[in-house]
């Protein structure tokens, strides 16, 4: 009896092994086909065998990243920042830059793969090495810049709190008593925490999950940086950015993995190339303005060379 | 204006993504369903072994997974396993893992379950006949317990393919998150996208579900004793 039923288990260990063995080399082949990068993308394995020609016109970034393409961290949900529009192609403020940036670093702007991560996820994808740059609105914060390096500033944020125009939060002491929606692993989120604990909060982990509770009256309103409440505020009728300036006034910056010096120095003296012929401010007039209308002063948005005024 | 929110499927690449998003939400699903399936099986038996170190290895395994919440396995797969070894797992691999992972823990619970909810006299009479441990399981217990694991083992592949919405959080674009790109998209131009994109989710979700029910309706009937 006893010399049998160890045989059984044998068995089944050595079945469970198999089974697991087998399934990790049967996904290993077929997630090959997951890729997040656009169709312009599929051109790419050809330019890879021209590379070091290429590379002596291009901006030599070549040997600052591992791979043939620089992977850039982008928002997938987030308009008109990052976003993928109705063909699936990623495109907005962030994006516009990112693309001029792989075209300075690997001197083809098709050499970039867009990676999508979610704000709770950034960090993380920097520090375990699975992109080389975040480029996902990503404001610069003390607890961030323990983990991650920033290059230089390219926007300003505040945080914003929108409402519903039939009840508009006008000051944070509206919220006394009431709940306020906020994402989590944003810096609205750590701000209300930190600084009025007595206010309720509704936490979502993505930022369309977040406003659509917002919608169904969830919460009395919803906080994140004002520069994005501001576009969808203009694109949803009833709404209204009542709180449009909170807390410290921040900067959002492209970030790389800690550490990671040479990236960090090419992609500032880049930023300030950028600045020098107001690239910003051209991404601005492209992606941005549509979005936010003339209501807004571009200069209280943009920073360009990373000089904050 | 409701109806009109209709166009959103037709613009662009947004129905043939939807249904890309829809084949990545089946393919980690069923893919961890049947090796969980399987892999549960094996594990409840060792769940019902007699030995106690056996036993209390699969407690912890079994534990470990109910205390720790999915997602955390997912960041812990995906970003720890970077981390700590270099080894860089794409999205679905590691989705795949956790849910293998997770579901093999559920299911053998369910097999423990049922072998245990086994009157005792079926394996003492197996016994006196003079049969074997592995012919007891082959001839008296599994014809037995396999219908009796059906409806919690339905509920857990349902289960997980609705949890298959969580896998976003590693990099991977399943139906879900397609459709809420979809929404911040064209929400300026159409504020009724929502609604039509959850409801064309949620009739996705009932289209992958419930052949799932109907097949362990059938069986039920197939293996009834």
């Amino acid at each position: 009896m006893k010399i049998q039923s160890i045989g059984v288990k044998k068995a089944i260990t050595a079945i469970l092994v198999l089974g697991l063995a087998l399934a990790l080399t049967a996904c290993g082949n077929s997630s090959g086909a997951q890729t997040s990068a656009p169709p312009s993308d599929q051109a790419a394995p050809a330019q890879a065998g021209a590379q070091p020609l290429a590379d002596e016109g291009a901006g030599g970034g070549a040997d600052l990243i591992a791979g043939d393409k620089v992977r850039i961290g982008v928002f997938s949900d987030k308009p008109p920042f990052g976003y993928l529009d109705a063909n699936g192609d990623s495109n907005g403020f962030d994006i516009y830059i990112a693309k001029r940036v792989a075209k300075d670093l690997l001197g083809d702007e098709s050499r970039v793969e867009f990676v999508l991560v979610e704000p709770a996820t950034r960090v993380e994808y920097l520090e375990s090495d699975k992109v080389d740059i975040i480029f996902a609105n990503f404001t610069v914060t003390d607890e961030r810049k323990e983990k991650v390096d920033f290059a230089l500033p390219y926007m300003k944020v505040a945080l914003g709190v929108v409402s519903p125009e039939a009840a508009p939060i006008n000051a944070v002491e509206d919220l006394k008593g009431k709940k306020l929606i906020v994402i989590k692993g944003t810096t609205a989120e750590t701000y209300f925490t930190e600084n009025h604990p007595d206010i309720e909060l509704v936490k979502f982990d993505q930022i369309s999950e977040a406003f659509q509770a917002l919608k169904d009256g969830r919460g009395a309103g919803l906080s994140q940086d004002n520069t994005l409440l501001f576009a969808w505020a203009r694109e949803n009728a009833g709404f209204t950015v009542g709180v449009s300036a909170l807390g410290r006034k921040d900067v959002i910056a492209p970030a790389v993995r800690k550490g990671n010096e040479k990236l960090l120095a090419w992609l500032n003296d880049e930023l300030k190339k950028l600045g020098a012929e107001q690239f910003i401010h051209a991404a601005y007039e492209a992606e941005l303005r549509p979005a936010y209308g003339d209501s807004i002063d571009p200069e209280n948005v943009v920073i360009e060379g990373g000089e904050t005024r | 204006m409701l109806s009109s929110g209709l166009r959103v499927f037709f613009e662009g690449r947004n129905m043939a993504r939807l249904m890309a998003g829809l084949l990545v939400t089946l393919k980690i699903a069923l893919i961890s369903i049947a090796i969980c399936f399987l892999a549960g099986l094996l594990a409840g038996l060792l769940m019902t072994s007699k030995r106690p170190a056996v036993r209390a290895a699969m407690r912890v395994y079994l534990e470990s997974v109910r205390i720790v919440p999915v997602l955390v396995w997912l960041f812990l797969v995906f970003f720890g396993v970077t981390r700590a070894w270099g080894l860089n797992l794409s999205g679905e691999l590691a989705a795949v893992l956790v849910f293998v992972f997770w579901g093999t823990a559920e299911m053998g619970d369910i097999v423990r379950g049922a072998i245990q909810s086994l009157p005792v006299h079926q394996r003492q009479s197996g016994m006196a006949l003079g049969l074997t441990e592995a012919q007891i399981y082959r001839h008296v217990v599994a014809p037995q317990i396999l219908r009796r694991l059906l409806p919690a083992s339905i509920n857990l592949a349902t289960r997980m393919v609705k949890t298959t919405s969580l896998v976003v959080f590693v990099g991977v674009t399943e139906v879900v998150k397609t459709g809420q790109q979809i929404i911040e998209f064209s929400n300026s131009k159409n504020p009724a996208a929502a609604f039509w994109i959850y409801g064309l989710i949620f009739i996705l979700y009932f289209l992958v579900c419930y052949p799932i029910s109907l097949l362990s309706r059938r069986l039920e009937k197939v293996w009834a004793y």
